[in-house]
């Protein structure tokens, strides 16, 4: 990694720090929606997966140009935030979470319909409360479905590139993650430095995948 | 005696139920009809798993759910065993943390029944280090009432835990759920419709019908229920006819009874003639006979019957279905079968040693 510069460091803290705060946002967030989806019978449930599946078909750039509108001094969580919020890191976990929602929420509800509600049951009528038996049978139970998460949605927010350059901007040190770093340096031709950054990011994503298979054949979790 | 209240009305969309349950807390209460007819959504409700909307439940002196006042305790917090249809053991600990994850969430104060009474009266001391998944579905069954058992409850609810088992299983498991009864004395409520297994192991029965209770009694007096006859099946009722009474013999003592042409001799009845009455004829009351109606016989009821259907039901014995211009089954050994010759299109005549008015029936 002698072709990496500091500035290119810098991005890669950027993009791991933008991944974990989103990958956490998104399981708080995500735990209760995906639970929900999995078990409601709601008539409004395929509209609220659609909306969740939204970020995989939309391009990046709508998305994008919402979120700045949306973070933009003038927009609804710019004014709730009293001070523009666009190229921020801020406003970056803000985009990151919508654009990977998808990529943490799918896994989760797999995973929870999947457990299906018959060992929450039996946890009940073994005297554990809701929450006790979401820690102690749900999430052991539907851990693979949590790996996965965590897993995708890191990997999805390090890929990101279109959303993160319509609201971060590539402000070094605050916005500039890795993807736009290779950006930067194919527009002034340090191709060299955009290979090892490639390179970078190519190995990683095939590692995470393949950690990600891996775990599902490693760990099956016998459901009987 | 304790009792347990329970009042249910609740509308599915296929389906309603609509039960008023006054049993006692005691023994083995089965719950009892063919399948569809609402006994797990009963139990649930009990449990508290589903929620009547105007339900009201009452367990001794503890109100469980009462909706007017807006309360329904979560099943958590109720001293509730439940065995499910499935074992739900949890697949990420092993025997024993199974066993032990209701007993830890009880206080000690209120652990009256002990790990080791329950590991030895379900002989699963070999298990305890075992993964669920190695685990047979008998075994598997068998943790998951110990697992229940070890919360101390105060009512055990039992969700057919046999149906998912094979016959010999079965059979290996009676002894330990009688065993609930003598050893521990909790309360059990059984759902099943295993007419064999409610007679091994009920003190009394409620017959659910379509969401609704048929009938809720001592064993005995539900067995001997007209409404049992839709959820009976033919384990041991030979018979159930509509007759009417057709001429008293005050003289011998008997009363002759009429149905679809056919004459039963009765006990000298009390009801008028004209009157129409129900009589129960136990299979094994019966016997068979081929050649002339007039040969010589002690036994007064001689019905024409024409053979339908030959069942075996073990090596020895067999059941044969007549019809008499009602169905009636006789309970034959197989060496009376073959002697006989019979096949099915045959007319035979059927001796009825004894015919039991309804309100006579006894176990």
């Amino acid at each position: 990694m002698g072709a990496l510069t500091d500035l290119d460091l810098s991005a890669l803290w950027v993009s791991v720090r933008l991944a974990t705060v989103t990958v956490i946002v998104l399981l708080i967030v995500g735990t209760p929606l995906a639970w929900w989806l999995a078990h409601t019978r709601s008539r409004i449930r395929p509209v609220i997966e659609a909306m969740v599946a939204l970020p995989i078909v939309l391009p990046p750039t709508v998305l994008g140009f919402y979120i700045l509108v949306a973070l933009g001094p003038y927009g609804p969580l710019g004014r709730l935030a009293d001070f523009s919020l666009a190229f921020t890191f801020t406003g970056l976990v803000i985009a990151s979470v919508f654009y990977s929602v998808p990529f943490v929420i799918q896994p989760l509800q797999s995973a929870f319909e999947a457990v299906g509600t018959a060992p929450l049951e039996a946890a009940w009528s073994l005297r554990a409360s809701r929450w006790d038996a979401f820690l102690t049978v749900i999430s052991p139970i539907a851990l693979r479905g949590y790996i996965s998460a965590i897993v995708l949605g890191f990997a999805h927010t390090m890929g990101e590139f279109g959303v993160v350059l319509m609201v971060g901007g590539s402000i070094p040190g605050e916005t500039r993650v890795l993807s736009t770093t290779i950006f930067e340096h194919v527009e002034v031709m340090e191709y060299a430095q955009a290979h090892a950054i490639s390179a970078f990011m190519l190995a990683f994503s095939f590692l995470v995948l393949l950690a990600v298979y891996v775990t599902n054949r490693r760990f099956p979790i016998h459901v009987s | 005696m304790s009792r347990l209240l329970a009042r249910f009305d609740v509308r599915f969309p296929t389906f309603h139920l609509n039960v008023d349950l006054d049993v006692p807390v005691s023994g083995i209460t089965a719950i009892f009809g063919p399948s569809g007819s609402g006994k797990t959504t009963l139990l649930r409700c009990l449990a508290g798993l589903e929620r009547a909307p105007n339900g009201f439940m009452q367990f001794g002196n503890d109100v469980w759910q009462d909706e007017k006042m807006g309360s329904c305790l979560p099943l958590y917090k109720r001293p509730i065993g439940y065995v499910f249809q499935e074992p739900r053991l949890f697949p990420h600990y092993n025997v024993r943390a199974n066993l032990l994850y209701g007993y830890h969430r009880i206080s000690s104060g209120e652990r009256r029944i002990a790990i080791e009474q329950v590991v030895e009266i379900l002989g699963i001391g070999h298990l305890l280090e075992r993964h669920i998944h190695k685990l047979s579905g008998g075994e598997q069954q068998r943790v998951a009432i110990g697992r229940a058992l070890l919360t101390s409850p105060k009512l055990l609810l039992l969700d057919e835990p046999l149906a998912s088992l094979d016959i010999q299983r079965k059979q290996e498991l009676l002894p330990f759920i009688l065993r609930l009864r003598q050893d521990l004395a909790i309360p059990v409520i059984y759902v099943s419709h295993a007419i064999s297994e409610i007679l091994q192991l009920s003190d009394r029965v409620a017959l659910l019908k379509d969401g609704t209770l048929a009938g809720v009694g001592s064993l005995s007096e539900v067995l001997t229920s007209l409404k049992f006859r839709g959820g009976f099946g033919s384990h041991r009722v030979g018979a159930i006819l509509d007759a009417h009474v057709a001429r008293h013999e005050p003289q011998y003592g008997l009363t002759q009874l009429e149905f679809s042409g056919q004459h039963l001799f009765v006990p000298l009845h009390p009801s008028a003639i004209g009157q129409s009455v129900r009589v129960h004829i136990l299979s094994s009351d019966v016997s068979l006979a081929i050649g002339k109606s007039n040969a010589p016989t002690s036994v007064l009821n001689v019905l024409a019957a024409t053979v339908q259907e030959i069942r075996e039901i073990d090596h020895s014995s067999v059941e044969i279905l007549l019809d008499i211009g009602a169905p009636l089954v006789a309970g034959i050994t197989r060496k009376s079968l073959v002697l006989l010759g019979l096949k099915p299109g045959d007319r035979v005549f059927a001796h009825i040693k004894t015919v039991a008015l309804n309100e006579e029936i006894t176990d």
